[in-house]
């Protein structure tokens, strides 16, 4: 009826912006990201290197006829890399004339340019150019500073070169953190996940039935996940301070404790000979309290899609409350709960900020996303820390695979 | 025999795990509003909630049935009132202890009221003590931190400093005094100036967002075309996509052209993370208006933009409301990108500025806390306004978080 070739071009122009969007900022990103974890780019190497270029007037109480020593100096900005076909322009005063200059330089219309083929790195040399005051100098309107000398040269971009190694893998993978660090952040994606999830099947059932003041709950518990990350965690933080916080406080002057716990300091405890992980089982603790509003919602609208005639046939067989729950609920459930443990999971490993906020990666605490942060920015190395990113998202990969097999599948999705 | 002993020994848990939960929350509503003292002595709970268990077996399960929980309960205070009470105490201190207690009997006594503790009482008792005190404690830990972050906000140094567990809300101040933290950090750190930068990136995402994903969406829910598929299917795949993978990728590409540290950097990443589940949301709604509503407009001669104009959006308002909200808590909220990409502190968004400005040992915590609160409080505003559309949309679009 409708002609399906106009209907399709249709579609394509309605999604084009989108598309080109998700493109630019998403997906080409990623390929830059692995594109520069081959790279071993310093976040130094952001700043091209260029030809830096300063004068100086070395010639004072200057009068007609006289000779004007100006000093060049030339610098290559970059301490590593040699800069190529440098090219330099700087108008000159109309007072003066060249008498002496460098090679390879000239003056034509006012205009001394020069020409290099090379700076090799730490390239810094002053160099005297003679001029000589025309006829009509007027000192008072001689300024030789008037205009600033320009410099453009070809230098080889380490982002958009075509050398590759695999030396930013190596370094990463030699270090001891990193085992760690992959340990921490299964340990905290799992756990919060658990955590989270646990918390949002009871409250999704505590709002199970109808009651007065259910609105009210429901939106209470969706606080912790719709307020901003940063106004929470600053919350958790006060309240946990050793010194200055509600909680150690209030444990003191119940006597339940007779020294201030450092919560948010301590890596591990002893826990009847096994060392606990304290301060990351405190960083899961808040994970599951922000994110179980998520699970909650979920759970709660499929809880009110399971057809109340189950409940009813099973009363009537005589089951008990405990076993409608395991064996009519939760196998109910259990598609939204294994799309919700699959997509907090991945949230959680990519999760950046909640950690960075509480602990800044500190007492055991340090997934990879922390380390991203740390290898760019307090190490200033771009290369690894996209190495990092990499990793991360191989074994989300491998973990996405792993669960397509094994995760019992929602009927209904 | 064994059913007694069973009875007593869920009793005592029961009483214990309830009357605890009572005593705390009665402790912080007794030290909010009263002193700044607490007032429970803990200890002393395990000792009540045993002398009740065992008053009420001996009473209940031994001698008769016939007495009154009221009864039981009295009896059990007035034994435990010597373990209890001793501390000096004044009378509205009295009052909460009591009501606590008396919170606590109500709470437990319809639990025990069967002669025999069968197995089927056990798991009804259970459960309901099960609901009562989780949404008691679910309702305690959500609310408890926030309640906190507003008390301190509106503290003095010295009193924070003196009695960190004071949580009551300081009406005997002046007006001025009251939100001295909130004058000051809005005079002192540039406050205005970072709201105003949030709600500019806000705003700007919320209608770019909505503007590309509405047309995508549309043709994504409605239209015919070869790799409609691959692209609904490759939707949620996008917003899988790990922010930490993008924003060093970003970060260099937005250095070497220049518009790194600007707010428009943010107005192009926001946008482009949130348009795909603007995208999945709206296409979701879009599938589930009527089709032969459009279908009868086309046949009398409108065209496709036509329908989406006058019959499309208009049916989809709610869904573009709670899109949009959603959409604007994302932006509001989002630190990572901005604590990335902004140097300067002109550009500065709220988190960024609180990050930077106030979360230093040296800045006094009440500070801290008045930002938190300014933060927090235009994003549950709009979540309590709209919270029908909104919970609605959280839940059509499986959103990230």
């Amino acid at each position: 009826m409708f002609n399906l070739n106009k209907e399709a071009k249709l579609a394509y122009t309605m999604l084009i912006p989108t598309i080109s969007i998700v493109f630019l900022i998403i997906l080409f990103p990623i390929f830059g990201n692995f594109w520069l974890s081959f790279k071993e780019v310093k976040l130094g190497d952001l700043r091209a290197p260029q030809p830096i270029i300063k004068e100086k007037l070395k010639t004072k109480d200057i009068e007609p006829g006289d000779d004007i020593l100006i000093e060049y100096r030339f610098k290559n900005s970059s301490q590593k890399k040699p800069i190529f076909n440098i090219e330099i322009t700087d108008k000159i005063s109309k007072f003066i004339s060249p008498v002496e200059i460098a090679e390879g330089c000239s003056v034509n219309n006012n205009l001394l340019s020069c020409n290099f083929e090379e700076w090799k790195p730490k390239y810094n040399e002053k160099i005297i150019f003679k001029f000589k005051a025309n006829d009509n100098f007027e000192i008072d309107n001689f300024n030789p500073k008037e205009s600033k000398p320009r410099g453009i040269a070809d230098a080889d971009n380490i982002l958009t070169n075509l050398k590759f190694s695999l030396k930013n893998f190596k370094k990463i993978l030699q270090k001891n953190e990193t085992i760690e660090n992959i340990k921490v952040t299964f340990l905290y994606s799992f756990f919060a996940t658990i955590g989270a999830l646990l918390l949002g099947i009871s409250a999704a059932l505590l709002l199970e039935k109808n009651f007065l003041g259910k609105g009210f709950f429901r939106g209470l518990f969706l606080f912790p996940f719709v307020s901003p990350v940063i106004a929470v965690a600053f919350t958790w933080v006060y309240i946990l301070d050793p010194f200055k916080g509600f909680l150690n406080n209030y444990l003191l002057n119940n006597e339940f404790i007779s020294e201030p716990i450092f919560f948010l300091g301590l890596k591990k405890i002893d826990f009847f000979g096994f060392d606990f992980p304290f301060t990351l089982f405190i960083v899961i603790l808040f994970e599951s309290w922000r994110y179980f509003p998520l699970a909650f919602l979920f759970i709660l609208a499929r809880l009110q899609a399971i057809p109340k005639d189950l409940y009813e046939a099973s009363d009537i067989d005589g089951a008990t409350k405990i076993q409608q729950f395991f064996y009519i609920t939760l196998p109910q459930l259990l598609g939204v709960i294994s799309l919700l443990f699959i997509l907090r999971f991945i949230w959680n490993f990519n999760k950046f900020e909640d950690i960075f906020l509480l602990t800044g990666g500190n007492a055991g605490t340090r997934t990879l996303t922390v380390q991203v942060y740390d290898e760019a920015f307090a190490l200033s190395n771009m290369g690894t820390a996209s190495s990092v990113a990499v990793l991360i998202f191989i074994l989300l990969a491998i973990f996405v695979f792993i669960h397509q097999k094994i995760a019992p599948k929602d009927i209904e999705e | 025999m064994t059913n007694n002993i069973y009875q007593f020994f869920f009793i005592y848990l029961y009483s214990i795990i309830t009357l605890f939960l009572l005593a705390v929350i009665g402790d912080f509503v007794s030290i909010s509003i009263f002193l700044s003292k607490n007032i429970f002595i803990y200890k002393n709970i395990f000792i009540y909630c045993f002398l009740y268990a065992i008053c009420f077996f001996a009473i209940r399960v031994i001698i008769t049935n016939q007495v009154s929980n009221i009864f039981i309960f009295i009896i059990s205070l007035a034994l435990s009132y010597f373990f209890l009470i001793n501390k000096e105490i004044n009378a509205y201190q009295l009052l909460i202890i009591l009501s606590v207690f008396i919170a606590f009997n109500l709470l437990l006594q319809k639990y025990f009221t069967a002669k025999n503790f069968s197995n089927f009482l056990f798991e009804v008792s259970f459960l309901k003590f099960l609901k009562t005190n989780s949404l008691i404690f679910f309702s305690f830990i959500i609310i408890f931190p926030f309640y906190l972050m507003f008390v301190s906000s509106l503290k003095s140094q010295m009193v924070l400093l003196q009695n960190p567990t004071d949580l009551s809300i300081p009406f005997f101040y002046s007006i001025s005094d009251f939100f001295s933290s909130y004058i000051a950090v809005i005079t002192q750190y540039n406050f205005l100036n970072f709201a105003l930068n949030s709600t500019i990136v806000s705003f700007v995402t919320v209608f770019v967002s909505l503007f590309f994903s509405i047309p995508g969406a549309y043709a994504v829910a409605r239209l015919r075309f070869a790799g409609r598929s691959k692209i609904s299917s490759s939707i949620l795949v996008i917003y899988m996509v790990p922010a930490i993978v993008l924003v060093i990728p970003l970060y260099v590409i937005f250095s070497q052209l220049g518009f790194r540290n600007s707010l428009f950097s943010l107005m192009i990443v926001y946008p482009a993370t949130t348009i795909p589940v603007a995208l999945y949301m709206l296409q979701g709604y879009f599938k589930g208006i009527p089709y032969e509503l459009e279908e009868s407009a086309l046949i009398d001669g409108c065209s496709r933009i036509g329908v989406i104009l006058r019959i499309t959006l208009p049916l989809s308002v709610p869904a573009i409301l709670s899109v949009s909200l959603y959409v604007f808590m994302i932006a509001w909220n989002e630190f990572l990108f901005a604590f990335m990409f902004l140097d300067n502190q002109e550009y500065f968004t709220i988190p960024r500025g609180l990050y930077t400005q106030l979360d230093d040992q040296e800045v006094p915590r009440q500070y801290l806390m008045a930002g938190s609160v300014m933060i927090t409080v235009p994003v549950l505003l709009l979540f309590f306004i709209f919270e029908r559309y909104l919970v609605g949309g959280l839940t059509a679009g499986s959103v990230k978080g």
